[in-house]
């Protein structure tokens, strides 16, 4: 395995008593797509908001490229190469589509220390070519608050995307979308080049076992297992974090999986 | 004032944007015309009016880019701001004493008054930036405050509550600008270029990030931008042009008072940022002109009531006019736009 592009040490981040991510230890190799599941409260958007630097983490260490930046600020990191879309629409709710693109997009074509109004021919082109590509070219001019939340999740890829990321993570980006648009998406991210590295959270399994060539199963805050998707499907830890223990773990004391998960 | 339409092809309303060139060409004409009639139509005012209305008029323009620099934070940042005043009363003293002590040639005066407001927007705002919502209000309040004090103490430099006063008159190639309609038109150039400045800073890159910002904050972090640089930059330049604005105000009326720097007229100045429309640039120059024709000009003769009526303009403002007269053009082209658009 070459040298992992994101690598998680130890990283837990408590609140209070609760441990929602425990010393989770995490290697993602450059060029992989890297989808990340779990049951409700497993910690995933968490551990993103660790990896992205939304929230600072208790223990442990963030490295990316090699290099800790588990002490630099979100926008420091987002400059060095990570880019995320929540899981909650989050964009400029009184522009136009193309102009939140550009919002990226100006950061990372020349140009954009300028005071005084411009073509941006570069990153004008950049937006529009990507609109394209996620299927909202008709819709550059719209203003996003008129969007569907399907199209605003659209948007939020291509503003995802605009950042030129090393590593892109999607937080949930196909919820709510109809079939037709996550099958779009799905081509979409099989599409990108070997540079970007993806990490995906996802409910809908479909989107999952198409894009990912590793998953990890995080269970409670902690990692379940990591594998090939072959593996997860077949594992019954997994399904046991998923389905629960049956009733009768309830009543009788330490037997199953899950126990030692908890303890 | 060719200048502008240059870039006014520039994203703000990219409708005309898609299509090809000539069109664009001729959109621009279009759009550059009423703003060509305007400019033809103010310059001639003072050919045809009396001097206290030549005089009425370039108040309102003072205020008027005041108003517009407010703007730029209020509207376009997203960062209201109660101590505007400082940088405008500052500006007015650094113009005042200019000219007092060294020279009143024409621009020196009002660069040096919005170097000072720039110097002192950008040393109050290293602090009141970091803050947001409430607690701004309240440092921008309490540092508008500190100046005021500080105009009314330092009696040697600024007159105390007397005023700094004995201001010559603006100066342009050695002859004094004594008339009214000339002062005027010293006042609408300079504005000009004031508005056309802040317009350009609203428009640019530097201006779309400052309204992602407003927008969605924790987003532009993401997206990597650091936005405590991007508001200190536009805290700055706010101030810069309030210290224009200020420095013309003391050429014109040639006294200032603490007053100028004071709360009173800070909340004056928010009030035709609101009342205007805030975000447009264009809004805050309506609201200026009706708060200083309501103040200044149909205030005395209410027996010093001009306050009262203020209130009640801006009460019923609020409840016909929630985003203020800018909204009253914006209801007309949404209405082309998408009949039964969404809100």
């Amino acid at each position: 395995m070459s040298e992992p592009l994101l690598s998680l040490s130890g990283v837990s981040r408590h609140f209070g008593a609760l441990k929602a991510v425990d010393a989770v230890d995490l290697g993602i190799p450059a060029g992989s797509r890297h989808a990340l599941i779990g049951p409700n409260g497993a910690g995933k958007s968490t551990l993103f908001k660790l990896i992205t630097g939304a929230m600072p983490v208790s223990s442990g260490t963030v490295a990316l490229g090699g290099s800790d930046i588990t002490g630099l600020s979100e926008n420091q990191r987002a400059r060095r190469g990570i880019s995320q879309t929540l899981q909650h629409s989050s964009l400029f709710l009184t522009q136009t589509v193309l102009q939140n693109v550009l919002l990226a997009a100006q950061r990372h074509h020349p140009g954009r220390r300028s005071l005084v109004p411009r073509r941006q021919a570069a990153a004008r082109e950049r937006a529009r070519a990507l609109l394209a590509d996620v299927g909202l070219e008709q819709r550059s001019d719209t203003p996003v608050a008129a969007l569907s939340h399907g199209e605003r999740r659209q948007v939020e890829v291509a503003v995802a995307l605009a950042c030129e990321p090393r590593l892109l993570l999607l937080d949930e980006p196909a919820a709510g979308m109809s079939p037709a648009e996550s099958a779009r998406l799905v081509g979409l991210l099989q599409a990108l080049p070997e540079s970007v590295t993806v990490v995906i959270v996802e409910h809908d399994l479909d989107v999952v076992f198409a894009l990912a060539t590793s998953v990890t199963v995080l269970h409670l805050g902690r990692v379940l297992l990591t594998g090939s998707p072959d593996q997860v499907r077949t594992s019954d830890a997994v399904q046991e974090a998923y389905l629960g223990t049956g009733r009768e773990s309830l009543f009788l004391d330490g037997t199953g999986p899950a126990h030692l998960e908890v303890s | 004032m060719s200048v502008v339409p240059d870039s006014t092809t520039e994203p703000a309303a990219a409708g005309p944007e898609v299509r090809p060139s000539p069109t664009r060409g001729r959109g621009l004409a279009l759009r550059a015309a009423p703003l060509l009639v305007l400019f033809l139509l103010l310059a001639a005012v003072p050919l045809f009016v009396a001097p206290f209305t030549a005089n009425t008029l370039s108040r309102i323009l003072i205020f008027a880019l005041f108003a517009v620099s407010l703007d730029l934070l209020v509207g376009i940042t997203g960062l209201p701001s109660l101590g505007h005043a400082a940088y405008f009363g500052i500006g007015a003293y650094t113009a005042g004493l200019v000219s007092i002590h060294w020279t009143s040639e024409a621009p020196v005066p009002v660069l040096l008054a919005a170097a000072a407001g720039a110097v002192a927007a950008a040393a109050t705002g290293w602090l009141a930036v970091r803050s947001g919502g409430v607690y701004f209000l309240m440092l921008t309040l309490a540092m508008g405050e500190l100046v005021h004090q500080l105009a009314q103490r330092l009696t040697g430099v600024t007159g105390g509550s007397n005023g700094l006063f004995g201001i010559p008159s603006v100066r342009v190639g050695g002859e004094p600008l004594t008339l009214a309609g000339l002062l005027y038109w010293y006042v609408l150039a300079i504005a000009l270029l004031g508005f056309v400045g802040l317009w350009l800073v609203a428009h640019s890159p530097f201006g779309s990030t400052l309204k992602g910002i407003r927008d969605n904050e924790p987003r532009m972090r993401s997206l990597g931008y650091s936005p405590f640089r991007y508001k200190f930059v536009a805290f700055a330049i706010a101030g810069g042009f309030a210290g224009l604005a200020g420095g013309l105000f003391a050429g014109l009326v040639r006294i200032v008072n603490p007053t100028d720097t004071g709360f009173t007229t800070s909340a004056l100045i928010l009030l035709a940022v609101v009342l205007g429309g805030a975000g447009t640039l264009w809004g805050p120059v309506l609201g200026a002109a009706v708060v200083v024709l309501v103040r200044d000009t149909f205030g005395p003769q209410l027996d010093g009531h001009g306050p009262l009526l203020l209130g009640v303009v801006f009460v019923v403002a609020v409840y016909v006019l929630p985003r203020g007269f800018a909204g009253l053009a914006g209801l007309a082209t949404r209405r082309r736009r998408a009949p039964g658009g969404a809100a």
